[in-house]
């Protein structure tokens, strides 16, 4: 007996990696908790560290809150952001539902403003605003779902790839700015002018109107299409397709049309928020103008699992994330957005590998654990009895 | 009885996937020539066994002795190192190389002399009673040279244990004897012969011991000559089953589908379906046999309305109307929209009857999610009739909401069946039904298909157990390469005939070329080499 335990340890792998059974969703939440948790306090480590100013962790995390909420510019500037993002994320949802990879968030917005901007531009106080609101989100919407179709009716027809097919129309589309800016003012810096007539209306004034109308804008759309992807027979139909094409095949759905007419409604909302950014925020278009919502719409539902109830709170803790980053950015004297990038990155990649924790649990080697228990079963009963206290509070 | 000499010997070996405890302290032992049949339902950890054996993967706990050594075996290398071979259920082979090149692939250490390699074959083939031919390539070779091929590398290797995985789930009953008569071969030469098996003839007429598992747990060993069918069964599943299929005669049979001259060609150009023509009449169960990828999967998507054919037609005679329908060139939709009741149980339960990620209530949904004008959908009454199958069929499911692939094999069959079912068809076709059931949830299925016989249903059974088929059908159907060589009666056909006609082609002239076609179609994951068979 002695002789084969201990042949077992020397044989035994010092870690394995097992399986998970599917945590509950509160589990899950912590572990998420815990990541940015670690991930603020490791970029704040290094922010401090590489800083040339003095400054310690409160000012970092003091930066971060004041980035979004530091005044009520910088607050509602956070809601129309936030909504943005929201608008392309849940403009996404559909498609990726389906699996199919709109990669072409940020060419659809383009579109979209470019259209509301020639809108703008040729017929603006040229008729009754109200016409030219509806003619702006029409002509938009449209042309920005034709960016997102053309892909569609490539891949169910002959088969090409989407993603790449999406990802490179999103360089025509930045062209096609270029050109138009380039038309309309032939000897400029390639910037454009803002636009002074027809744009949308905003409820309330300055900073504050501007931000509620896009919140209302999105927040109408994505009531809209979380109801369809649940509740409605065509959201059906898109689950359906999405787990399984040959399944939607054998009950008679036709994938074509319904792939197509899904990739119309995401690159018609994408438009609309393209609508909102020239039409109502910028009054002019821009090649930079999407903000790269297109990629980081992708981010927020990959990360909400393509959970509709998800969306709306990811999309808030990413845009309070970029806002606060942007902030420290300033406060902490860099000079250069790369760091930005890095700071975002590095969290994002704190959040994304603790999903694989969520999934896989580490073990040790029977006796490792063993000794490792030693240390850590007096820390988990300190905290099984302060949470057991709570719940009996709770009781009382 | 002599002292035998153990050649392997498992000791507690446990094995967890996540929850699963695939394997539970499991122990058993292997003598030196013998031939052990490894017996037990899908899902009783049979694979996930000797897959620890054959290094795929690695006991969480217990360990194994070779020749009264403690080994350790961490990878396929480890494995052909202690002389272990494996021949996996699904052959793990190299298409555009031809047997030998096959057979010498992964062989460190050995110089690359094809000429000297192809001798050694052909040595090794002689001295079992293999037929082979060292040069040809993979594509060109039928199923069972492949498994040949595979036994033949492990020989190659030295392999003293040899552990094949089902191995005559793919073969007619000829080649299955002759397979049997190699091993018993190999077993004379002192090698070890483990046998995975679910088929109770097969153990009884190979082995000489059969040890049970029985829902990863080890229950025990018989020899095979104090064996019989009824105790194994009793073994395997752990309380005494009946098993016998009640056939009743056909009642007021009538004409209910009709397929003429039906000719299927896929994507590549290459011919599925060969001029078939048939009826299934009402109140009768017509079987289809036939080797695997012989066409039962175009025929029935055809008739479902899956598969483009140019062709022949497939005309459904209305029952109450007596109206003839041609469901040429339609959709399963519009099929339906005509009035048409055809349910159809596929091959692929979970990649096409049913969403995997879905739940039961999703499922059942599917059939019937499109009712009403409404915009939105009623899942309502799907509920209702999801408990209600769940019930009928006592699928063993914590709730309708849980995802269909969390359910065993056997009640993810259950929802399927009971949701065409449900559909109260008046044509039913099924492809493979009890594929990976238990004995238990198989009877239940069959004894559903004769329920809906009775009713009047012409019923439509594809499957791959001959004595099944000759116990459950009425008539059967031979289909093979394409072909229908033979619309047989069930009750007075034996079993060897229909393993001749599986094999058999209508075309003298083409005697040899289409065994090559239909084995080559079998390997459906390697479509490239395809192109290279003449037409």
């Amino acid at each position: 007996m002695n002789t084969k335990t201990e042949t077992k340890k020397a044989h035994n792998p010092f870690v394995r990696i097992v399986k998970r059974e599917r945590l509950p969703f509160r589990v899950r939440i912590w572990f998420y908790v815990i990541a940015i948790f670690f991930g603020l306090l490791v970029t704040s480590t290094l922010v401090i560290l590489s800083s040339s100013k003095d400054k310690n962790y409160m000012d970092f995390f003091a930066a971060m809150f004041s980035g979004a909420f530091g005044s009520e510019r910088r607050f509602w500037i956070f809601v129309q952001d936030f909504s943005l993002l929201l608008g392309v994320s849940i403009a996404l949802l559909p498609v990726f539902k389906m699996r199919f990879w709109n990669l072409g968030g940020n060419g659809q917005i383009l579109i979209g403003a470019m259209v509301a901007t020639i809108v703008m531009f040729y017929w603006g106080g040229k008729m009754p605003d109200p016409v030219l609101w509806i003619l702006m989100f029409i002509l938009a919407s449209n042309a920005a779902a034709v960016w997102a179709v053309i892909p569609a009716i490539f891949r169910v027809f002959f088969k090409t790839n989407e993603s790449l097919f999406t990802l490179m129309l999103n360089y025509i589309a930045m062209v096609l700015v270029k050109f138009l800016i380039s038309f309309w003012y032939p000897t400029g810096s390639g910037a454009m002018k803002t636009i002074e007539v027809g744009g949308l209306p905003s409820l309330g004034e300055g900073k504050m109107g501007i931000a509620l109308m896009c919140f209302t804008v999105v927040t109408i759309i994505t009531v809209a299409v979380i109801i369809h992807l649940v509740y409605s027979k065509r959201g059906y139909e898109i689950a359906v397709i999405g787990e399984s094409e040959k399944t939607a095949k054998y009950i008679g759905i036709n994938v074509k049309w319904r792939t197509i007419l899904t990739a119309f409604m995401s690159g018609a909302i994408c438009g609309v928020v393209g609508v909102l950014l020239s039409g109502l925020i910028n009054h002019t278009v821009s090649t930079t103008m999407d903000a790269n919502m297109g990629f980081t719409g992708i981010m927020v539902d990959w990360l909400s699992r393509f959970d509709p109830s998800a969306i709306a709170p990811v999309a808030f803790l990413i845009t309070l994330l970029n806002k606060g980053i942007g902030q420290v950015n300033t406060e902490f004297g860099f000079a250069s957005q790369a760091t930005n990038s890095v700071i975002t990155g590095l969290i994002y990649f704190f959040v994304i590998s603790v999903t694989f924790y969520t999934r896989y649990k580490v073990r040790f080697r029977s006796d490792i654990e063993e000794k490792m228990k030693k240390v850590t079963t007096p820390i988990t009963n300190f905290f099984k009895r302060i949470f057991s206290r709570k719940k009996k509070e709770e009781v009382k | 009885m002599p002292e035998r000499e153990v050649s392997l010997e498992l000791v507690s070996i446990t094995k967890r996937f996540g929850q699963v405890v695939a394997n539970n302290k499991v122990s058993m032992k292997l003598y030196k020539g013998e031939i052990l049949s490894l017996l037990g339902e899908n899902g009783s950890g049979k694979t996930t066994l000797m897959n620890m054996i054959s290094g795929i993967y690695f006991p969480d706990e217990g360990h194994i002795k070779i020749d009264g050594q403690e080994v350790v075996i961490r990878s396929p290398l480890d494995a052909f190192k202690h002389k272990i071979g494996m021949i996996h259920q699904h052959f793990k082979l190299i298409d555009v190389f031809t047997a030998a090149q096959n057979i010498i692939l992964g062989n460190k250490g050995e110089k690359y002399q094809i000429k000297k390699i192809n001798e050694k074959v052909r040595e090794i083939a002689s001295r079992y009673g293999f037929d082979i031919d060292p040069k040809k390539k993979v594509f060109d070779m039928s199923v069972s040279e492949k498994q040949t091929v595979e036994i033949i590398k492990a020989l190659y290797r030295g392999a003293n244990i040899l552990i094949l995985d089902e191995p005559t789930a793919v073969l007619t009953p000829q080649e299955t004897e002759k397979l049997f008569s190699v091993i018993r071969k190999m077993k004379a030469d002192g090698k070890s012969i483990i046998i995975i098996t679910h088929k109770l003839n097969e153990v009884l007429a190979i082995s000489d011991r059969v040890a049970i598992l029985r829902k990863g747990e080890y229950i025990g060993d018989v020899e095979t000559k104090n064996a019989d069918i009824p105790l194994l069964t009793e073994m395997m599943v752990g309380e005494k089953v009946e098993l016998n299929i009640h056939r009743e005669e056909p009642k007021k049979t009538k004409e209910r589908l009709r397929v003429t001259h039906l000719s299927i060609k896929d994507i590549n150009g290459i011919q599925k379906i060969k001029d078939v023509s048939f009826s299934a009449y009402s109140g009768e169960i017509l079987g289809i046999a036939g080797i695997a990828g012989a066409g039962q999967k175009e025929l029935l998507e055809a008739i479902a309305g899956l598969q483009h054919y140019e062709k022949g037609s497939v005309i459904y005679i209305d029952p109450k109307t007596e109206k003839e329908e041609n469901l040429k060139e339609k959709n399963p939709r519009q099929i339906r929209e005509m009035g048409v009741r055809l349910s159809f149980v596929p091959e692929d339960r979970l990649g096409m009857g049913l969403v995997g990620n879905m739940n039961l209530v999703d499922n059942v949904l599917l059939r019937s999610y499109e009712k009403g004008r409404s915009p939105f959908l009623d899942k309502h009454n799907p509920k209702e009739l999801t408990n209600k199958i769940v019930e009928e069929l006592q699928i063993a499911t914590e709730s309708v909401n849980v995802p269909v692939r969390t359910l065993s094999g056997g009640n993810v069959q259950k929802v399927l069946v009971g949701r065409e079912i449900a559909a109260s068809p008046k044509l039913l076709m099924t492809a493979y039904p009890v594929r990976g059931l238990d004995i238990n949830s198989s009877y239940l299925i069959y004894d559903l298909l004769n329920k809906q016989k009775e009713k009047g249903t012409a019923v439509i059974f594809v499957g791959e157990d001959l004595d099944v088929l000759i116990a459950l059908c009425d008539r059967i159907m031979v289909l093979s390469s394409g072909e229908c060589t033979g619309i047989v009666d069930a009750r007075s056909i034996k079993k060897e005939e229909l393993g001749m006609l599986m094999v058999k082609s209508n075309d003298d002239l083409k005697n040899t070329a289409p065994h090559v076609l239909v084995d080559g179609l079998l390997n459906q994951n390697n479509e490239e080499t395809e192109a290279g068979y003449e037409y």
